[in-house]
């Protein structure tokens, strides 16, 4: 049986930007062209009438914690890849800072297996640069590609030894393993709890200066030019790390970069009244931040928008501030975020596209594009429908987002991933 | 006049006529504490938890005092006698205590914001004890009852605090008490205890101390805890003493007038010198004695004033 996507501006970054029909047959995309029914009357086939709407390769979210195994109660790889259909993404990226580590064939076939069963989305492990996120030795690469695993991070920790990094950035390339750095230098954010500067001074609460981040990002900067093996610089919050990756990409360093919606939509000012959905690592900045950040996916200094979906449950999050959990959801929420942007002339559709699409893919090696024999992994927008984020309808376990009850404009209305339909939005 | 609000969570929510009532209520209450049988009736039939989370000598005594002067009953729960210790959070922990009907809960956190989740949390009236590097409402509120005692007015007067702003609370809760009230606040520290943006409070910072007290109509000593030493903020507490510490030398450039405060515990020989700390200058204990009163006042007030004490 044909599915035939009908009447969509078909955007396809640096490759397509037209109305345009896809005729999908056995999970490929088979057809790219006008009035593609026509020529297939005489076969059965499954019309999606996406006149008015984006038509776009599957988004990839190479930043999720799925928290399976271990933390099942936050998530699960099930109820993740629900949440990632439901917000448009066709894969994702999983961190390794599960309980156990992810830094075994063990866990990463694991990942897989279960992600396969679910059949929902693409999971594509992340695996650990070092054994138990300690920063003391290297995991076996080697196994763990082999494995499945298709980048590595001590994400939720950075690598503070700088020894350590320079030694997995070259083993890793071995292996043809993206490095993910987590840039945070553990000594000068202390005991800090949300970011330096007025708000955290009001309210009695231990700051993380932007160095914190930017000193390591320039390390990493650093050790990227030393060995030539590309670094991808995770969640940059700070003008200084923009400004840095902005210096080094135009001397030819092989870095790049992601952003997460929080950072351009937030600033510190939301922690008011002590609210732990607004606490995250890095923690919100400021509006200068936000401009310096925007202007970083503008000309390409930040190549992707990734959510560093951070599940947490109501037991780490209604606490004492400094106790809670850093952290918060965004596979559902990352769309409109995004899309605001756009409505606000930041950037295009086709640059948001490809940042939450091509560019993952291929800093990763990822399949990814609309082009006749890809696989049919295609997201579905409707850039117009108006609604309210109600949390208590997400399909993820937690809830923990600073966005609940925001009027936004914009969602993903249906996301296929090889040819099957694994979300589609009904009013 | 009643106080319109259920909590007394900081000074930054507190509006100045709220100041003022609970100042002028203080002054009345004052009086209690000075006669030969120091109790009133007001506050009987009333429960008053007293929940340290941190320890506390002065604060905990001078809240159970006022709750006992106005015939309440207190007790006190400390976090170690507490069933945090076993696992329960703060919440639970509070709906607990509330289930057992008191009337007002006084908290004390190591965590800032603790007394505000409690409070949104609870049912019953929560006065913040001073919570982690945030807020000391009692204690701000106790230091303008002094000064205005002292001065006549707040309005109008410069007070210098000196010391480790960065970690204190107390800087915090009288930077934005003393300026609400019209005051002048210099605050003033090495570089590394003057934390980012805290010039938005509306005070000025100085790192050099002659300056902050030169003028100055109230100078505000701040406790050093030698424990920040581990983190850099100071190399020792010799050379702390040395420039940051109020001496009799210092304060010949102080105003004729001046008045020596600290919240306590002090330190002496290192923030304040021995003699300093018991000078004619100083007014430490006295503070110390408007304390009860300041809390008597709060206890009054939040239970519902002078409508509570007319009932039943």
């Amino acid at each position: 049986m044909l599915t035939v996507i009908k009447g969509g501006r078909v955007i396809d970054p640096g490759n397509l930007d037209d109305i345009l029909d896809i005729v999908i047959e056995d999970g490929n995309i088979v057809e790219i062209k006008q009035g593609a029914l026509a020529d297939d009357e005489n076969k059965e086939s499954k019309i999606i009438d996406a006149s008015g709407k984006i038509v776009a390769p599957g988004l990839i979210d190479m930043h999720v914690h799925l928290r399976d195994p271990g933390y099942e109660y936050k998530e699960t790889i099930e109820t993740g890849s629900r949440a990632a259909a439901f917000g448009g993404f066709t894969a994702i990226c999983c961190m390794p800072n599960t309980n156990p580590v992810n830094d075994s064939r063990q866990v990463t076939e694991y990942i897989i297996k279960k992600a396969v069963k679910a059949d929902i989305v693409r999971v594509y492990p992340v695996a650990a640069i070092s054994k138990g996120l300690k920063g003391e030795s290297l995991c076996e690469y080697g196994e763990l590609k082999d494995a499945g695993a298709v980048a590595l991070s001590d994400d939720g920790n950075p690598v503070m030894n700088s020894q350590l990094m320079r030694r997995a950035l070259e083993y890793s390339s071995r292996f043809n393993l993206t490095v993910i750095s987590h840039c945070e230098d553990f000594d000068l954010v202390s005991d800090g709890a949300m970011n330096e500067g007025a708000v955290a001074t009001k309210m009695g609460l231990s700051g993380i200066p932007n160095a914190a981040e930017s000193i390591m990002v320039l390390r990493d900067i650093s050790l990227c030019e030393l060995t030539g093996v590309p670094v991808h610089i995770a969640h940059v919050s700070t003008r200084e790390s923009v400004r840095a990756i902005r210096d080094a990409k135009k001397r030819g360093v092989p870095v790049t970069a992601e952003t997460a919606p929080h950072y351009f939509s937030l600033t510190d000012a939301s922690v008011k009244d002590y609210n732990t959905n607004s606490k995250m690592n890095p923690p919100l900045r400021t509006e200068q931040d936000i401009e310096a950040i925007c202007q970083g996916l503008v000309d390409g200094t930040i190549d992707v928008i990734a959510t560093d979906h951070a599940p947490h449950s109501i037991i780490e999050k209604a606490v004492e501030f400094d106790q809670a959990a850093n952290g918060i959801i965004g596979l559902e929420t990352a769309v409109p975020l995004g899309l605001k942007l756009v409505e606000t002339g930041i950037i295009d559709i086709t640059d948001l596209i490809e940042k939450m699409s091509k560019n993952p893919a291929r800093i990763l090696g990822l399949k990814n594009g609309l082009e006749i024999g890809k696989t049919a992994d295609i997201t579905i927008i409707d850039p117009e429908i108006s609604y309210c984020i109600d949390a208590n309808r997400f399909q993820s376990l937690s809830r923990n987002t600073p966005f609940d009850g925001w009027d936004v404009k914009g969602k993903a209305v249906l996301t296929m991933v090889g040819g099957k339909i694994v979300y589609q939005y009904t009013t | 006049m009643e106080l319109s609000r259920k909590d007394i969570l900081d000074m930054e929510s507190l509006s100045a006529d709220e100041i003022t009532l609970i100042l002028d209520t203080a002054d009345k209450m004052r009086e209690i504490s000075e006669r030969p049988m120091k109790k009133v009736p007001t506050l009987r039939g009333k429960t008053v938890i007293l929940f340290f989370y941190e320890p506390s000598t002065r604060t905990r005594t001078s809240f159970d005092i006022a709750a006992k002067r106005l015939s309440a009953d207190s007790l006190s729960l400390s976090a170690s006698s507490s069933s945090m210790v076993k696992g329960e959070t703060l919440i639970d922990t509070g709906r607990n205590l509330e289930a057992m009907n008191p009337d007002v809960i006084v908290i004390r956190h190591t965590s800032a914001g603790a007394p505000h989740l409690l409070a949104k949390m609870l049912k019953s009236p929560v006065i913040n004890a001073g919570d982690g590097m945030h807020a000391h409402p009692t204690q701000s509120l106790l230091d303008l009852m002094t000064v205005r005692e002292n001065k006549g007015q707040i309005s109008g007067i410069r007070i210098a605090i000196i010391g480790d702003i960065s970690h204190s609370r107390v800087a915090r809760s009288n930077s934005v008490g003393f300026t609400k009230m019209g005051a002048d606040v210099v605050l003033a520290g090495p570089p590394t205890m003057i934390p980012k943006g805290i010039e938005t409070l509306s005070v000025s910072v100085t790192h050099n101390m002659e300056e902050a007290i030169c003028d100055a109509d109230v100078i505000m000593m701040l406790r050093i805890q030698k424990e920040r030493q581990q983190h850099f903020l100071f190399p020792s507490e010799r050379e702390y003493s040395k420039i940051y510490g109020l001496t009799d030398a210092k304060l010949k450039n102080a105003k004729d007038d001046v008045l020596i405060m600290h919240p306590g515990p002090i330190n002496r020989g290192v923030e304040i010198a021995y003699d300093v700390a018991d000078g004619p200058y100083s007014i430490i204990l006295e503070q110390v004695t408007n304390g009860v009163a300041v809390r008597m006042a709060l206890l009054y007030l939040v239970t519902g004033g002078i409508r509570n004490a007319n009932g039943d």
